[in-house]
């Protein structure tokens, strides 16, 4: 062996990142060993001693008076311990409630209820069946109301007032707003070659987590401390509601959301059901417990989207758009209780067009009150973001037929370009990064476009219907800087609290909340890139108010940008701690102290040195003077701007023009989420992204017929999608790292729904568009594509449903 | 799921099935499969007094033909076994057809022929295949066994003619007297889902013609359609286009669907007429290329 001046002699092998499973890492998540073997611990797993069970009593009607609740058979039935009424509620100031949208929302109905499937009653009992028992033996006599399912009938004249319980409401309409520059966008259209003009409807759906909501409520008398285990993706936020709603100290409530089965934003808001449990359980000194079964969730809880849009865009001939006008009308339901905290009435709506260099733009917004459950920004949605996009999509689509140009060539004379950034949108959000162009060649390289477009026309001859659509969108992911965004005044920051201990081993807890996204495994990557701990070494704990570092939860993809963000400060802090350790160990100063991954050594001596264990170990016994001991971190995360990933996403389809059935023949998707902390669960959130996207545009919605009954309030009306139709998803990725992410990282969870419903409508559109068809509404029922294609029109879905 | 209270008996012998559901005074069920009595039952829609489990009464799981031809199937054959019957596979083309667009997997392993064609859910699929098929249903009751047509025996939505304490043991498809052929097409939203409109379709020919037509349809009344003078249409006919439009033509006309979110009255006719002309090409095409 011949001797050479090898610089690194005598020091050890480099970290491999990838084997200790840090950044890059398709790491197997660890949170499956546990869920896989049936070991989850959900809130329904949680039996406690002398626990009592709740069951809610819904409302039949959509819109009626309480005449009166007679709830004497159900005393009657033993067993039954407590049966708490509206009128119970109002007592205790307790009959209302506020909204995360600055309006109230009925508790336990009191005057009126105003959907199907409101909460009225609830009795507590020994066990589920007397409590089922016992609900059904209450008598209440409604005075039917006429009831309302669509914005046209709610701001009909004459139409009753739904909200007559508030001072001064003297319509149905809840908000009318409006963003952008009007006098601008009026000239430009005054100047505009084409103007293309789209009206739809996005309809209502639902999140249907597989479970559904509940709690857990338990008072201690003696300690005065209130412990609840809730179905949340914000315990935090439950915590603080709680303190300011039920006037309860703040220190003396736990919230506990132990593992989620699916949220989906579902789990987002605060139900009446966890306000009722707690109250049950402060008045009867038991823990009570409160399980939603499946239609209670479907026809009470969040749901998404409902929104119609009249859209138009001013092109040159040439293509170029000059400018846009959106107006949208959206259904709330009987509260105006969105879960999103912009000071923005419609959510992100305005986040539309962002991907698209375009001067001028103006959206009206009017929300209303119907006799519908409340909501309306949930399902993988960042506040609406969902309709913006699909909105945006299909109005460009249009646009491009509109000015006979083809579809991948308007998007190439619209994008921002790629040294445009950070490029203000024509609705005033400022995007962060991307390489737009980059992802729509490689989706069209991949699906052959070219070569699709001539089998179309071959097929075409032959009486075969394919289509073929394209989605490009880039969405404000991350919820938070907190300049505009805030829940109950409270901002839109997040947390990471990191323990390294002696041995090297290390405690994470964020004020994030998994509900299936695989924290357990992500974030420790993101400490294992930090500090080069290997990934199985840290524990990732999260969802206990009274251990976890105070933050907003997860939704709106937010936890990479913000949490995971706060993850990667908080191992610095760490690092630079255990930096001072190590030159108090090397003997040397901290100036010459230097890092590779998982060790420090002098600087030109890379033989001297110590690893971050070894610093670990120095923390606890053997620190410098002058340094507390201990090697731990906190850091809260306030994100300078939201992350603004990409996506490309081409479609192709089949038509059955006997029966209008379609079949998707190919789905070719090319994300950029930044940089991909891991992988194999980025695709797993593309994939089930495009597959509730798939089942949006086929199957799935909420309708109401004309008597306010909600049509989608169990599973053989509302349709999950199986694999046996699901198609398969041919994923591809472009990497533009985020410029103000620590590591790069864009939120990727919500990309796939958000942007692939447009994809599926433009190709069925695509398809029939020789036959003069613009839209058709989703869900793209067989019996709506073939109305479209034989009676030649746009095919609407609006409720209520067409009955004989 | 937290049902209404109600007692649970398991006999080990159809008599004291049968004892059990005479006591109960009418208000007893038989629970085989249970694929649509639970759900029922978790709804709340069905209240009662007793569940009899006939899954322990013995030798009624069997999936038999006998040497003429004819099906004999038992009140707890499950449609997965029907699914992997090769007999079925072999001999009954529109059994073959419809048994694997029955529910959806979990459902065909429990779920039972007979129990569905007793539910007689206007948008269940074996009732149609059993009319189409001149299909019987055997009822034991405390006056011995008695044999139904399904097409008397399915009266309207959920409604049968059992004579509380009957319970229906078997069913039957009858020997053919020519040679077999069939179809079944059912359109729905995703597996698993009720039809929004299917069709059921049994033939036997003779020398090239059609000796026996029946056609039932589902998801388009209100209770299983039995299509009879579209079948009547097909007789001593070779499937020629004259034949099969008119059989389409009078299936659609002999549903009488509703308008609801799975589709317009019309659109389920179109889906009939489409449905049936589809199966009929189909089975000619069968034919010519056997000739």
């Amino acid at each position: 062996m011949t001797q050479t001046a090898d610089p690194r002699a005598g020091a050890p092998a480099p970290v491999d990142e990838i084997k200790i499973g840090g950044l890059g890492a398709s790491r197997r998540r660890v949170e499956d060993n546990r869920f896989l073997r049936g070991k989850g611990n959900y809130f329904d797993d949680i039996v406690l001693p002398g626990m009592l069970h709740m069951e809610i009593l819904r409302s039949p009607m959509a819109h009626a008076r309480i005449k009166s609740i007679d709830a004497s058979r159900a005393w009657a039935i033993p067993g039954v311990r407590l049966i708490l009424t509206g009128e119970a509620l109002a007592t205790r100031n307790l009959g209302w409630m506020p909204t995360l949208s600055y309006d109230t929302q009925a508790v336990l109905a009191t005057d009126k209820v105003r959907f199907q499937g409101q909460e009225v009653a609830a009795v507590i009992a020994d066990d589920p069946y007397i409590a089922k028992d016992a609900v059904t033996a209450i008598q209440v006599e409604y005075e039917p109301l006429p009831p309302i399912v669509n914005p046209e009938q709610a701001v009909a004249p004459g139409a009753p007032i739904i909200r007559d319980d508030k001072l001064g409401q003297t319509d149905n309409v809840v908000f009318d707003w409006e963003v952008g520059d009007q006098a601008g966008t009026e000239a430009a259209f005054a100047t505009a070659d084409v103007v293309s003009r789209l009206q739809l409807h996005y309809p209502r759906s639902h999140p249907c987590p597989l479970e559904a909501c509940g709690a857990i409520a338990d008072y201690d008398r003696a300690t005065g401390k209130l412990t609840a285990y809730l179905t949340s993706q914000a315990p935090h936020i439950v915590r603080a509601a709680v303190a300011l709603i039920a006037e309860l100290p703040e220190h003396q409530i736990r919230i506990i959301s132990p593992d989620l089965g699916g949220g989906f934003g579902n789990k987002v808001p605060i139900y009446p059901g966890y306000v009722v449990a707690i109250l049950a359980s402060i008045l009867t000194e038991r823990p009570v417990k409160w399980v939603e079964d499946r239609t209670g969730n479907l026809i009470s809880t969040g749901f998404g989207r409902d929104v119609y849009l009249d859209g138009q865009v001013a092109m040159r001939k040439d293509g170029k758009i000059l400018a846009v006008k959106m107006n949208t009308l959206s259904d709330h339901g009987a509260f105006f209780a969105d879960a999103q905290p912009s000071k923005f009435k419609i959510g992100l709506m305005h986040s539309a067009f962002a991907s698209y260099d375009i001067p001028y733009a103006h959206m009206a917004s009017r929300g209303v009150y119907t006799t519908k459950a409340p909501g309306g920004v949930a399902y993988r949605c960042s506040f609406r973001v969902t309709e913006a996009m699909f909105f945006q999509e299909r109005m460009v689509q249009a646009a491009a037929d509109d000015a006979g140009i083809d579809q991948a060539e308007f998007r190439r004379i619209n994008f921002v370009k790629d040294d445009d950034f950070p490029h203000r949108t024509p609705y005033g959000f400022l995007t962060d990064s991307g390489q737009y162009n980059k992802c729509l060649e490689l989706a069209l390289k991949e699906i052959d476009y070219e070569g699709f477009l001539k089998e179309q026309a071959e097929a075409r001859k032959q009486g075969r219907l394919l289509g073929i659509g394209i989605s490009t969108m880039t969405e404000p992911l991350g919820a938070g800087n907190s300049r505009e965004y805030d829940i109950l005044g409270i901002k839109m920051f997040d947390s990471a609290e990191l323990r390294v201990h002696m041995t090297g081993k290390a405690m994470l807890r964020t004020g994030a909340k998994t509900q299936g996204q695989g924290h357990e495994t992500t974030w420790a990557q993101i400490v294992a890139h930090e500090l080069g701990l290997p990934a199985e070494d840290i524990v990732v704990e999260e969802g206990d108010t009274d251990t976890a570092p105070f933050g907003m939860g997860t939704y709106a993809s937010r936890s990479t940008p913000v949490a995971g963000a706060a993850i990667a400060m908080a191992a610095r802090k760490v690092k630079a701690k255990a930096r001072k350790i190590a030159a108090h160990l090397l003997e040397v100063s901290e100036e010459d102290v230097e890092w590779e991954l998982g060790r420090f050594y002098v600087r030109s001596q890379p033989a001297r040195g110590v690893s971050i264990q070894e610093t670990a170990l120095a923390a606890y016994s053997n620190m410098p003077d002058g340094l507390e001991p201990g090697l731990e971190a906190v850091s809260y995360y306030d994100p300078p701007n939201l992350t603004w990933p990409f996506a490309a996403y081409v479609c192709t389809v089949e038509i059955d023009p006997e029966t209008g059935v379609w079949d998707v023949l190919r789905f070719v998707a090319v994300d950029d989420c930044g940089v991909r902390i891991n992988p194999l669960i980025v695709e797993g959130q593309i994939q089930g992204g495009l597959t509730e996207a798939y089942a949006m545009a086929s199957m799935q919605f909420i309708t109401f017929d004309a008597d306010g009954n909600c049509i989608g309030s169990n599973f053989m009306d509302y349709l999950l999608p199986t694999a046996w139709e699901t198609p398969g998803w041919e994923l591809h990725e472009v990497v533009t790292p985020s410029p103000h992410h620590p590591i790069g990282a864009k939120g990727v969870g919500e990309c796939a729904t958000v942007g692939g419903p447009a994809a599926f409508v433009n190709a069925v559109v695509n398809a029939l568009s020789h036959l003069g068809v613009r839209n058709i509404d989703m869900p793209m029922l067989p019996d709506r594509v073939y109305e479209a294609l034989t009676k030649r029109t746009d095919v609407s879905g609006a409720p209520p449903v067409k009955t004989d | 799921m937290f049902p209404g209270r109600f007692h649970y008996a398991s006999p080990r012998a159809l008599d004291e099935a049968v004892e059990l559901l005479q006591k109960a005074e009418g208000e007893g069920k038989v629970l085989a499969g249970g694929q649509s009595l639970i759900p029922l039952l978790k709804l709340r829609f069905a209240s009662p007094s007793i569940l009899v489990d006939i899954n322990n009464l013995p030798g009624l799981d069997y999936i038999k033909v006998e040497s003429d031809g004819a099906f004999r199937i038992g009140a707890l054959a499950r449609h997965g076994e029907i699914e992997r019957s090769d007999d079925i596979a072999r001999l009954q083309p529109t059994a073959a057809a419809a048994v694997p667009v029955v529910a959806d997997p979990i459902v065909r392993s429990r779920g039972t022929l007979v129990g569905s064609v007793c539910h007689a859910d206007p948008q269940g699929d074996w009732a149609a295949v059993m009319i189409a098929l001149d299909g019987s249903v055997t009822a034991y009751g405390p006056e011995g066994k008695r044999s139904i047509m399904v097409k008397d025996f399915v009266t309207g939505p959920f409604q049968n003619v059992l004579s509380y304490p009957e319970i229906a043991i078997e069913a039957t498809i009858p020997a053919p007297k020519g040679d077999v052929a069939g179809g079944f097409l059912k359109l729905e939203r995703r597996v698993g889902d009720f039809a929004t409109a299917g069709a059921a379709i049994g033939l036997e020919f003779n020398a090239g013609r059609v000796s026996r037509a029946g056609i039932a349809l589902t998801g388009v009344g209100g209770a299983t359609v039995n299509a009879e003078a579209a079948a009547e249409a097909l007789m001593n006919s070779s499937l020629g286009s004259d034949a099969v439009m008119r059989a389409a033509d009078l299936a659609a006309e002999a549903s009488s669907p509703k308008s609801d979110h799975r589709g317009s009255a019309d659109y389920k006719r179109h889906i009939v007429h489409t449905f049936v002309r589809r199966i009929l090409a189909g089975i000619a095409t069968d034919q010519e290329r056997a000739a």
